[in-house]
């Protein structure tokens, strides 16, 4: 073709002009996909969440150990008591402030202050997590919406330990396995290089188990359910009692509630659960 | 050539003594030795698939479970070869039956020199070697 340079210069412009278009009649629409793909609790399937009765926990001090212990067990989870910056944790305890500090409670009603309270990876709903994992080690379950993890596949980045507002999540600086009491054989171990925390216990509700947590107490004090289940256990307690969640603000949507009405009202809905709980005391 | 006579005889004494361990073994038949596996103990004769079919694909077939499993939350699996469901874990299954890991996987896998990273968090079942 004899094209000369105005032919050229024209013809560039008209292609500057096209992109720019086209680039900006995109634009707002990749912001609306994001909108609309905002994760909220899928209308059909199952979603599990958990309730953490803080009311029956204020009976029962050695619970919280109880249910750490079971799941550090189930899971393989080692223990660095004497080297605490390897420190691997699936489900711990802090202080009842500390756990909700962005709530700024001010003269905190007494049973609450500096009250252990249990914590664990809260499968949020919008988890910024599974976002920054640059392998897909880490996901949202469709089905179930639980936050999974491939142990496989994670190359050990933390991208997701730094992601979490929560510090559900941990790194295993060292080969986990010198670290841990007693191995249990039915399930994995980690290796050095790999970032773990709690999956909602995914391998026992695959074989119809509630969580090993939930099964450590006896008493009803964590709820495990689906609260797409509008008869659920957790639904239930979430319409009648006060409950909140972490770092609510965030908009992470968390999925662990905690159920923060006074321990004296236990009283009134009280013959069957002291029941419950003499059951429970002789299980355990 | 100067020494041509000492030069080839030379060249062919080499030769036979750096070959020596392959006409020693062609002369007394030994070939190497394959290695002897340990089929399970506990009175199961079905494995998942045909043993004809699990010797060359058993890393393949794994690697499936795997992604089954932890990604698409999807546990059962059904036989090929017989139709029937099987749970899909390498602790619970393969290990169940074949749960001497030194004389089963490891004779093979020692044998051709590859180094899978199973073991690396799957624990092998308590008992053996």
């Amino acid at each position: 073709m004899a094209g000369n340079r105005r032919d050229f210069l024209k013809l560039a412009g008209l292609t500057a002009v096209g992109t720019t278009a086209v680039s900006s009649i995109k634009a707002p629409t990749a912001a609306a996909s994001t909108a609309d793909s905002h994760p909220e609790a899928s209308a059909d399937g199952v979603r599990w969440a958990m309730v953490i009765d803080l009311r029956k926990f204020s009976k029962d001090d050695a619970l919280i150990e109880r249910c750490v212990e079971a799941c550090h067990r189930e899971h393989n989870v080692p223990n660095w008591e004497d080297d605490p910056k390897n420190e691997v944790k699936w489900i711990w305890a802090d202080d009842f402030e500390t756990a909700f500090h962005s709530q700024e409670f001010h003269f905190i009603r007494e049973d609450l202050k500096g009250k252990p309270t249990l914590l664990l990876c809260n499968h949020c709903d919008n988890p910024p997590c599974t976002r920054v994992c640059p392998t897909q080690a880490t996901w949202k379950r469709d089905i179930d919406g639980i936050v999974m993890m491939d142990w496989h596949r994670c190359i050990g980045c933390r991208y997701c330990v730094v992601a979490c507002p929560y510090g559900s999540r941990s790194f295993n600086w060292k080969d986990p396995r010198p670290a841990i009491d007693e191995i249990t054989a039915d399930y994995p171990t980690r290796m050095r290089g790999v970032v773990e925390k709690c999956t909602f216990c995914e391998e026992r509700l695959a074989r119809g188990l509630e969580p090993a947590c939930v099964e450590a107490c006896g008493n009803e004090e964590i709820v495990f359910g689906d609260l797409n289940d509008p008869s659920s256990k957790v639904r239930q307690l979430l319409a009648e009692r006060m409950a909140i969640r972490r770092k609510a603000g965030l908009g992470t949507q968390p999925e662990v509630y905690y159920v923060i009405d006074d321990p004296r009202t236990l009283q009134e809905t009280a013959p069957a659960a002291v029941v419950d709980g003499a059951e429970g005391g002789d299980h355990a | 050539m100067y020494d041509a006579g000492k030069i080839i005889v030379g060249l062919v004494v080499f030769f036979v003594l750096a070959t020596s361990p392959l006409w020693f073994n062609a002369l007394t038949e030994k070939g190497p030795e394959a290695p002897k596996l340990v089929y399970p103990t506990n009175g199961s004769t079905e494995c998942v698939e045909t043993k004809d079919y699990m010797i060359p694909n058993h890393m393949d077939l794994l690697n499936l479970w795997r992604d089954d499993v932890v990604r698409k939350a999807k546990r059962d699996y059904v036989s090929s070869s017989n139709g029937k469901i099987f749970d899909m874990s390498l602790s619970r299954t393969c290990m169940d039956c074949h749960s001497n890991k030194a004389e089963f996987c490891d004779a093979c896998h020692t044998y051709m020199a590859v180094t899978p990273y199973c073991w690396d968090c799957h624990v092998e079942p308590k008992g053996a070697n």
